[in-house]
Parts: C-alpha cells; sequence; structure tokens
C-alpha cells in the first residue's frame, strides 16, 4: 500500500514540478472554450445553451492532451520497467498512476469550469451541474485513456493514433455527461437518470483500464 | 480434445495453407450458389403492405449488420488466442478480419441510411443503434489505423488484442441498443424469445442470405489470412537478403557483391 502512495505521491509532485506539463491541459481547456464564441458567434443566449457541449469537449480534449504524458516519461528514464519488475501488481500500479494524473490533471479543470462557465453565460445550476458531471466523468475519460497512453508507449508512437483510438471509446463519457447537464438545466429527463449511467461508466473504466493498460504493457514492452 | 489438436495442427502455417488451398474453392462455391439462391428469393419476396418494395434492402442491411458484430467476434477470440495461447495464426486471423468487418460495417450503415431515407424521411439519426455501429466503424478504422502504424506484425498484434478486447464492450451494447432505449430503430425482430415476428415470406430468403454472408466472409476471411501469412514470408525472406546484402557488402564493401547476392 504504502508503495502505491509514493508513487502517486511522486507521480503528482512530477506532473506538478516544472516540465510536467499537467496545468497546461487547463491552459488549452481555457483556450479551447474561448475559441468557441468565436467559432459561433457571441450570442449569449446560443452560447449558453451549447455551453454545457462546449465544456464537455474542452475537457475532454484537455484530457486527452495530457494522456500522452502518462507512460512515455516513465518509459523514456527507464523507471516504467522498475514497476513492471516491481512486486506490486502492475494492474494496481497503473490504478494509481491514473489516480494521480486525474488528480493532478483532471481536478484543475473541473475547478476551472465556473469560471469558463462564467465566459459562457452560464448561470449558478448550470455551472452546478457541468462541474458534477465532469467530477463523475473525468475518471472515465482518464481511465479509459490510459489504455491509449500504454498501447501508443508499447508501440513507440504517439499523437494522433493515441486519440483515433481512445476518442471513440470515450464517446459514451461525451453522451451522457452532456445529457446529464443538459437535464440539469433545461431536460424533461431527470438529472439522475444519465448521471447514474455516468457513474456506472466510470466505475466500470476505474476495472477495466487497469487491466487493459497492464496487460498490454505486459505484452509489450521488450 | 479432437479440437485442441485440429488447433495445434493448424499452428503450422504450412499446413493451413495446404489445408486452405483445397478447402477455398468448395467455399467460393457454396457462397456463389447460396448468394444467387438468396437473392433471387429476396427478389421475388412479396412486398410489404407498409413499406412497398423497400422492404427488400432488408435482405442486404440485415447480414451486413450481423456479420459487423461478428466479425468482431471473431477477431476478440483470435485475441484472446494471441494474448492467452499464443496461437501463431491468431493474429494472422484477427489482422485479416479487421477490414472485411469494417467493409461490412460500412455496408450496414449505407444500406441503413438508405433505407432509412423512404421509412423515416432522414439518412441519418443519432439513435442508439445507429450511434453504436458508427462507433463500431471507428474503432474498426482504428484498428486499422494501429495495424499499419508499427511495422513489426507480433508487436502490433499485442497491442491490436488488448484494444479488441477492450472494443468488444460494445458488441452487447449495439445487439441490446434496441431493447434498452427506446429508439426509431426498430427493436429485434428475427432472433428474440417466443419466435421470430417476421413473416416467413421474408423470413426464409432473410436466412439463406445470411448463411451466405457468413460463408461470404469465412471465405474473404481465410484468402485473407493466406495472403498475409505469404506477405509474412516475403517481408522475412526481404528482410534475411537484406541483412544478407549489408553482411556482404561489409565484408568486401563492394557494389557488385550487392548485384551478386
Amino acid at each position: 500500500m504504502s508503495a502505491l502512495a509514493a508513487l502517486i505521491r511522486r507521480d503528482i509532485k512530477i506532473a506538478l514540478r516544472v516540465g510536467g506539463g499537467a496545468l497546461i491541459g487547463v491552459l488549452f481547456f481555457l483556450t479551447v472554450t474561448v475559441l468557441m464564441p468565436f467559432a459561433v458567434g457571441p450570442d449569449l443566449a446560443l452560447l449558453s445553451r451549447l455551453g454545457p457541449a462546449i465544456l464537455w469537449l474542452g475537457a475532454l480534449l484537455a484530457s486527452l492532451l495530457t494522456l500522452d504524458r502518462l507512460f512515455t516519461a516513465d518509459h523514456e528514464d527507464g523507471s516504467l520497467d522498475l514497476i513492471v519488475m516491481s512486486r506490486t501488481p502492475l494492474e494496481l500500479a497503473c490504478a494509481a498512476k491514473a489516480l494521480a494524473h486525474w488528480i493532478a490533471a483532471g481536478l484543475p479543470l473541473i475547478v476551472a469550469t465556473p469560471v469558463l462557465g462564467l465566459l459562457l453565460n452560464l448561470d449558478g445550476t448550470a455551472t452546478l451541474a457541468v462541474a458534477a458531471t465532469l467530477l463523475a466523468g473525468t475518471p472515465a475519460l482518464t481511465f479509459t485513456g490510459m489504455i491509449g497512453a500504454a498501447l501508443a508507449v508499447t508501440l513507440h508512437r504517439g499523437g494522433l493514433l493515441l486519440a483515433v483510438l481512445v476518442l471513440p471509446l470515450s464517446i459514451p463519457v461525451l453522451i451522457f455527461g452532456v445529457a446529464a447537464s443538459q437535464a440539469a438545466i433545461s431536460g424533461p429527463l431527470p438529472f439522475g437518470t444519465p448521471f447514474s449511467i455516468l457513474c456506472a461508466l466510470s466505475l466500470a473504466s476505474l476495472v477495466i483500464g487497469p487491466f487493459a493498460a497492464a496487460a498490454s504493457l505486459r505484452h509489450g514492452l521488450d | 480434445m479432437k479440437l485442441t489438436e485440429t488447433l495445434t495442427d493448424l499452428a503450422n502455417p504450412t499446413r493451413f495453407l495446404a489445408l486452405t488451398a483445397r478447402i477455398l474453392p468448395w467455399l467460393a462455391a457454396a457462397t456463389a450458389i447460396l448468394l444467387a439462391i438468396g437473392l433471387y428469393q429476396s427478389a421475388m419476396a412479396p412486398d410489404d403492405y407498409q413499406q412497398g418494395a423497400t422492404v427488400k434492402i432488408m435482405f442486404i442491411h440485415v447480414p451486413n449488420a450481423w456479420l459487423s458484430m461478428f466479425v468482431w467476434s471473431v477477431m476478440s477470440v483470435a485475441a484472446l488466442g494471441t494474448l492467452v495461447w499464443r496461437h501463431p495464426l491468431a493474429d494472422v486471423a484477427a489482422k485479416a478480419a479487421a477490414p472485411i468487418g469494417a467493409a461490412f460495417t460500412f455496408l450496414a450503415l449505407v444500406t441503413g441510411s438508405l433505407w432509412g431515407r423512404p421509412m423515416w424521411g432522414t439518412y441519418w439519426e443519432w439513435d442508439a443503434r445507429l450511434t453504436s455501429v458508427l462507433i463500431l466503424f471507428l474503432m474498426y478504422l482504428g484498428l486499422m489505423a494501429l495495424w499499419r502504424a508499427v511495422e513489426d506484425p507480433s508487436r502490433a498484434a499485442r497491442a491490436a488484442a488488448v484494444l479488441t478486447l477492450v472494443g468488444a464492450i460494445n458488441i452487447p451494447i449495439i445487439k441490446f441498443s434496441v431493447d434498452w432505449w427506446n429508439t426509431l430503430h426498430q427493436p429485434a425482430s428475427v432472433l428474440r424469445m417466443g419466435g421470430s415476428t417476421l413473416d416467413k415470406a421474408f423470413l426464409w430468403p432473410l436466412l439463406v442470405m445470411a448463411i451466405a454472408f457468413s460463408l461470404l466472409f469465412i471465405t474473404l476471411h481465410l484468402a485473407a489470412m493466406r495472403n498475409e501469412i505469404l506477405r509474412r514470408r516475403v517481408r522475412s525472406l526481404q528482410m534475411m537478403q537484406a541483412s544478407r546484402v549489408s553482411f556482404t557488402g561489409e565484408a568486401s564493401s563492394g557494389p557488385k557483391e550487392i548485384g551478386a547476392a
């Protein structure tokens, strides 16, 4: 257990340090959100209707952008081999790494959501709904994205291939995340229905992600 | 015991090539005959009282849609073969199946939207069944991109196997999407509890077409596997050749030697 705690502490420390690149995700999130009003026009009513979708897309792309770093840095300096060979089960180590990545790169996105909500003319309930759905949904993005990151590091390919592999897997999270936000703001559906499916997706990816990532690391690294 | 023996026998690519060379003509002939019968029966099937002649799209659309899911299941079994049993032909099977599955999925989407235009009044509707099949299509393309991104086939095979197994979660979602969500696409009418709701005049051509399409997949898949094995042999011969050339080139450092080798 202490090994996993140490791994989490180390990953967070590295991510927040100079050159870690966790906070670049937030900057990217901000930039994408600011870009949107230029693309669709500064119509405030339209922006408040599109707001949850824009925020979700921004968060999805931002978390995808930072995922590239999840295993590559460790692979380059050799610590990934030590993690694979250590006595701690690789599945748990992968889960710990993903958790650390979510704390360092996912939580700041949720903290930034209220500020960005102001830019998109979202009222209090809407902002709260988007923040709540992001809180429930971003773990799923991180844990499914980890599978892509593990594949990318074993193949020595990143970037576009990672995006092509991970984005189809994250479509359900996007669907139910935006559906829950819309339900809280206006929709005829109760908020609880899509929100609990979103939580279920997160929990399922919490189980599947570490096993798939560990399998691909174990079979792929040489 | 018999099955494992057969599978171990098939692990030898040379034996596999010899066996499939004998089987393939028969399979191709059976596919052609069944397709001809199925197409004839479909053309002769009566018009639906509501849909008119457009109901005949079903005889192409439904087998394509079934196979789009069936091929991913075949690839999932092959992925298990790669990861668990390290069967030497499993990754060949998985690689050969991906483009065929993508083609079936694409045809299912195209015929579906051609059918949807007169029936629903739209080519595309973001309902659960259509969206999940579209995701399946994207995953087929991603998988093919993965196969193409990596030169070493065995390394690509293990990565693709993990991705295939993760993507297999989508298959039951596609199958049951029409039951879980109340959407535009109609619920299952052939394979369901309490028997098929389809009339016999439509059911028989559909079943024949389904078997014909399955045979078509098996034929194409075996042929593609043969191609892949031969392609890998050519690749390893080329690499042997290249290493011999560079070796002799180093030894005597003359361009003549390269020409001779």
